[in-house]
């Protein structure tokens, strides 16, 4: 009783998913993380409930708005039939903005510390020797912060790999587009196919732990999100 | 103390020693495509009995994984008939007290009026981009369907559009949302009153699919509580068929 080749295709599936979930959001979370840190603008308590809302909702929420906003009568769904694209739900594409929503807060949060952390003093260091702003970014930011990268990367990834409410809601369970490992795990055991649902279920347990293990035994990570 | 008063009392007296020494608790698994009638009768039952019905809704398999890890369920009513009898070769119900609560009946359903026509033409015509059904290794209704696509011959032609729920429940809400054009779904979902609630839709012939036999059992928490012995006789009788055909079902 090993893995069947659906099984492998789930496990492919998910890490596909989890790999371009993470470098969407550290492109789109950066600037987000980087405005949330260093604003002094009203919008910044708003604007950071919204991004942490993943945290406390339930994935049915998210997973219901995403299906009837994106389905053909809702608002995103009209606008990507308008663009010849169809609609979103039952694709690959529909889960990756899914899971970009549902994941957020794991990217934005470890890099709004980490620029927090900085402080003013290096950005104008940088100024006074006359670095533009990308110059600062690139040359001083990223390095000063690059803790806060790896973490934010590992726990999008991870977060994204044990996503399942949201999937469930949006995919369709079709093998090879939707079907992810959380999914194919549930299925396992609601067919009662218990030695299956082990294999996968073992495999996630030892992958979950062993990412979080890389993570806490690095010397500079502080624990929470917070 | 004035009549109506002192009626009054002597009502409330009654039904509190009425609830002192015959009302009971029956704690129930339902599967979910039988919310929607479940509760009306369960409402009624409880009206006729003093008894009291707690009601937990989920798919067919879930319930049973939970049942086999000690959830303190007293009936269960299930949407096929395998895994009750499998709880029964399993020693974990009453024996004897399986019987069929209700017989489903698949439908071909698409919310938009008019596009769905009475034969299931509209399969052949093949011109949609989702057909939605329920997961065919999970819900009894979703392996009806296959083999409806199956007797028609479409079961290859329709593969790529296929999307499916974890449950019948979830196969209609992808219907009802317009994120599938059609999808089979129980005509429980879609049918009140004696007809069909809404949209358009082709009631699949029955001699398409294997009949869906719903089984109900007494679990073996449940034996010794004479609510659910009450609540399985009710289930039976007569008050209780006229609600399970009025959603659809046959008998």
């Amino acid at each position: 009783m090993t893995l069947s080749a659906v099984d492998l295709a789930a496990i492919r599936l998910s890490l596909e998913l989890a790999a371009l979930t993470t470098v969407l959001l550290l492109l789109i979370g950066t600037p987000i993380a980087w405005w949330l840190a260093r604003t002094r603008s009203r919008l910044k308590g708003p604007v950071g409930a919204v991004v942490a809302l993943p945290l406390v909702l339930p994935p049915t929420v998210l997973g219901f708005y995403l299906l009837v906003t994106m389905g053909p009568h809702g608002v995103i769904g009209k606008l990507t039939t308008a663009m010849g694209l169809g609609t979103l739900p039952f694709t690959f594409a529909g889960l990756l903005i899914g899971s970009v929503f549902y994941s957020m807060p794991f990217v934005v949060q470890p890099l709004q510390n980490a620029f927090e952390a900085i402080g003013d003093r290096p950005l104008e260091v940088a100024a006074t020797l006359r670095a533009g702003p990308w110059d600062t970014f690139f040359t001083v930011v990223l390095p000063l912060s690059r803790s806060g990268f790896i973490t934010a990367s590992i726990l999008g990834f991870a977060h994204t790999v044990g996503e399942f409410g949201v999937v469930l809601m949006l995919g369709g369970n079709i093998p090879g587009k939707t079907r992810t490992v959380s999914v194919q795990i549930f299925d396992h055991v609601e067919s009662m196919e218990y030695a299956q649902a082990h294999w996968l279920a073992g495999g996630m347990l030892v992958f979950s732990f062993f990412v979080l293990l890389a993570l806490y035994s690095s010397r500079r990570f502080k624990p929470g999100l917070g | 103390m004035n009549p109506s008063l002192s009626r009054l009392v002597a009502a409330l007296g009654a039904s509190l020693f009425a609830g002192l020494t015959h009302a009971a608790e029956v704690h129930i698994a339902v599967a979910a495509n039988f919310t929607a009638p479940i509760n009306e009768i369960a409402a009624a039952f409880e009206k006729a009995s003093g008894h009291k019905v707690i009601a937990a809704f989920g798919p067919t398999g879930g319930l049973y994984t939970q049942i086999k890890h000690g959830a303190p369920f007293e009936v269960f009513l299930a949407a096929d008939d395998s895994t009750p009898a499998r709880l029964e070769t399993e020693g974990e119900i009453l024996a004897g007290s399986r019987f069929t609560y209700a017989i489903g009946k698949l439908v071909l359903w698409s919310a938009s009026a008019g596009y769905v026509d009475a034969q299931g033409e509209v399969l052949r015509r093949n011109e949609f981009n989702h057909l939605s059904i329920g997961n065919p290794k999970t819900a009894p209704y979703g392996l009806a369907a296959t083999q409806v696509l199956a007797r028609l011959g479409l079961s290859e032609a329709v593969k790529p559009k296929l999307v499916e729920g974890t449950n019948i429940t979830q196969a209609y809400q992808f219907v009802a949302t317009g994120n599938a054009e059609l999808g089979f779904v129980a005509l429980s979902q879609v049918f009140k009153d004696g007809q069909i609630s809404g949209g358009s839709a082709w009631i699949v012939p029955e001699d398409m699919y294997e009949p869906i036999r719903q089984d109900a059992v007494i679990l073996n928490k449940g034996k010794d509580n004479p609510a659910a012995a009450a609540l399985v006789d009710y289930l039976k009788g007569p008050k209780a068929a006229a609600v399970i055909k009025s959603y659809g079902y046959d008998l």
